[in-house]
């Protein structure tokens, strides 16, 4: 079963949680198998947001929808039997202390 | 035994089977419901089979394997319950395996709403139907049908396990389990249902067969049996009860049960089961064993702090030291936010002052704890407090 682990820090929080920290933390999932894929995002000031209307006119603003609190900063996608594997290793990442929040959402099967 | 209470034994049981054998709980569900139709319409002609569980389950898996085959999706699954089914013909030692305690970590997972894991446990462990747990939650039929197809999605489709957790993850899992069946029985007694508030000791008697070690789960049933003990006389507040109506025999198993529980250690549900020992073998109020209160109060106030245990607190201290230290006490608290709309802490307030003699001031304590109270018994019995004091005054 896939979860992604969707990893937000608080924005008005510095994550104590140094370069080593995430780099033993990705290994530690690749050394157990579990590790699918996973990326940190860019500084939030590089994201864009494109919609398009029901004419299809295309609109390209700066930034996100909202500003928000909680800024997601990276993900993680894990392959392991059960929720609560899932919720071990979203516990485990560096990215849930420090005010930071991890949020578990399994990847929808069809 | 007739058929009924072999279903009220054996329907957890089996449910809790079935989820282990199928990894389903609907389906599960289904086939548990499935069985016991089946049990409705042989066992009044054939007669209760010798093992009544046995046949339960037996018939359970057949009916599975008929569902399945009808849905080839599950084609995988099927192969493997076939194994099963062929070899449940062959008789089965003893009754069916006990795996109610991973359905109870299951229903009670903390990835669930915590509103909703008292509800299904009443549901899978209890054999409530929707509209009984409807009930005990006093909320419309459709709105806990659909708390309850929500749960079950979550549980399916995030995959929560179907496990006991290991040794050292069940500190942090146990209370939520507790937490769950206590909400049962505060249910049951805010609603004054002795058959509610007496399912949740039931389910607490089957945890603490399956976790017989751990003492937060005796704590828990020795709470509930000894505030139980005094159904019949609740009417009144504590001092004004009519102790020849409390529950003797129910106060000697839940007094035994609270010492089991606070030997070699001590939890909140354990504290709170010893206050509740001492209140049931006092002869009257008064000779209460006060100072014994008054510590174990500053023990679980130590374990959790909050502003309803330190007015606890200030109440027994009004008992052993008199009212005006109570009251000062009380006075501390007026700022807590969790107190200022809260009517006990009025009605306290109210009761130390008419010790003190202050009766204007404990009538207008008394007005606005009337204003407070949410229900129409609460509002009549300190509307007789009331009285009492403007008659004195």
């Amino acid at each position: 079963m896939k979860y992604m682990l969707l990893i937000y820090a608080a924005s008005d929080q510095q994550n104590s949680c140094t370069v080593e920290d995430w780099i033993a933390h990705e290994k530690e999932m690749k050394d157990a198998g579990v590790l699918v894929s996973g990326h940190s995002l860019a500084d939030l000031v590089t994201a864009t947001t494109v919609q398009v209307g029901p004419d299809g006119r295309r609109s390209v603003t700066d930034g996100p929808f909202a500003e928000t609190r909680e800024v997601l900063g990276g993900y993680e996608i894990i392959d392991v039997p059960d929720l609560d594997a899932a919720l071990e290793w979203a516990a485990k990442c560096p990215g849930s202390r420090d005010g930071g929040a991890v949020v578990v959402r399994p990847i929808a099967e069809f | 035994m007739n058929v009924e209470q072999v279903f009220r034994e054996e329907r957890g049981r089996l449910l809790a089977t079935l989820v282990k054998r199928l990894g389903d709980l609907d389906l599960a569900e289904e086939v548990t419901s499935d069985a016991i139709e089946a049990a409705l319409r042989h066992w009044p002609v054939d007669g209760v089979p010798d093992r009544p569980g046995a046949w339960l389950l037996t018939t359970a898996r057949r009916k599975a394997v008929d569902r399945l085959r009808r849905d080839q999706v599950h084609a995988a699954r099927l192969a493997l319950l076939q194994v099963e089914v062929s070899r449940a013909d062959a008789p089965v030692a003893g009754g069916l395996p006990d795996e109610r305690l991973e359905l109870f970590f299951t229903c009670a997972h903390p990835a669930l709403p915590e509103e909703d894991r008292g509800a299904l446990i009443l549901r899978c462990l209890a054999g409530f139907t929707t509209p009984e747990v409807a009930r005990a939650y006093l909320v419309p039929v459709t709105t806990m049908q659909q708390r309850i197809v929500r749960a079950k999605k979550k549980i399916r489709e995030a995959r929560i396990p179907f496990r006991v957790p290991d040794q050292d993850e069940l500190p942090e899992r146990l209370p939520g389990v507790l937490q769950a069946v206590y909400s049962i029985f505060t249910e049951g007694y805010a609603a004054q249902r002795p058959d509610l508030a007496g399912e949740a000791i039931r389910l607490a008697r089957i945890l603490r067969a399956l976790l017989p070690g751990e003492r937060e789960v005796t704590g828990l049933l020795a709470l509930m049996l000894l505030v139980h003990a005094r159904r019949d006389a609740r009417a009144e507040l504590l001092e004004d009860q009519d102790r020849a109506l409390w529950d003797a025999d129910m106060i000697a198993e839940g007094s035994a049960l609270a010492e089991a529980a606070l030997t070699g250690g001590h939890g909140p549900y354990g504290v709170q089961a010893a206050i509740n020992a001492l209140h049931d073998e006092a002869p009257d109020f008064a000779s209460t064993d006060w100072p014994q209160i008054v510590a174990l109060y500053d023990v679980l106030n130590a374990l959790t702090p909050s502003p309803v245990i330190a007015l606890n607190r200030a109440v027994a201290i009004a008992m052993r030291d008199g009212a005006a230290a109570g009251l000062a006490l009380l006075d501390e608290l007026a700022a807590e936010p969790k107190l200022r709309d809260y009517h006990p802490y009025r009605a306290a307030r109210a009761d130390l002052l008419h010790r003190l003699g202050r009766s204007a001031e404990a009538a207008q304590a008394y007005r606005e704890a009337i204003a407070l109270a949410g229900t129409e018994p609460e509002q009549d019995f300190l509307r007789r407090r009331l009285t009492a004091v403007e008659g004195q005054s």
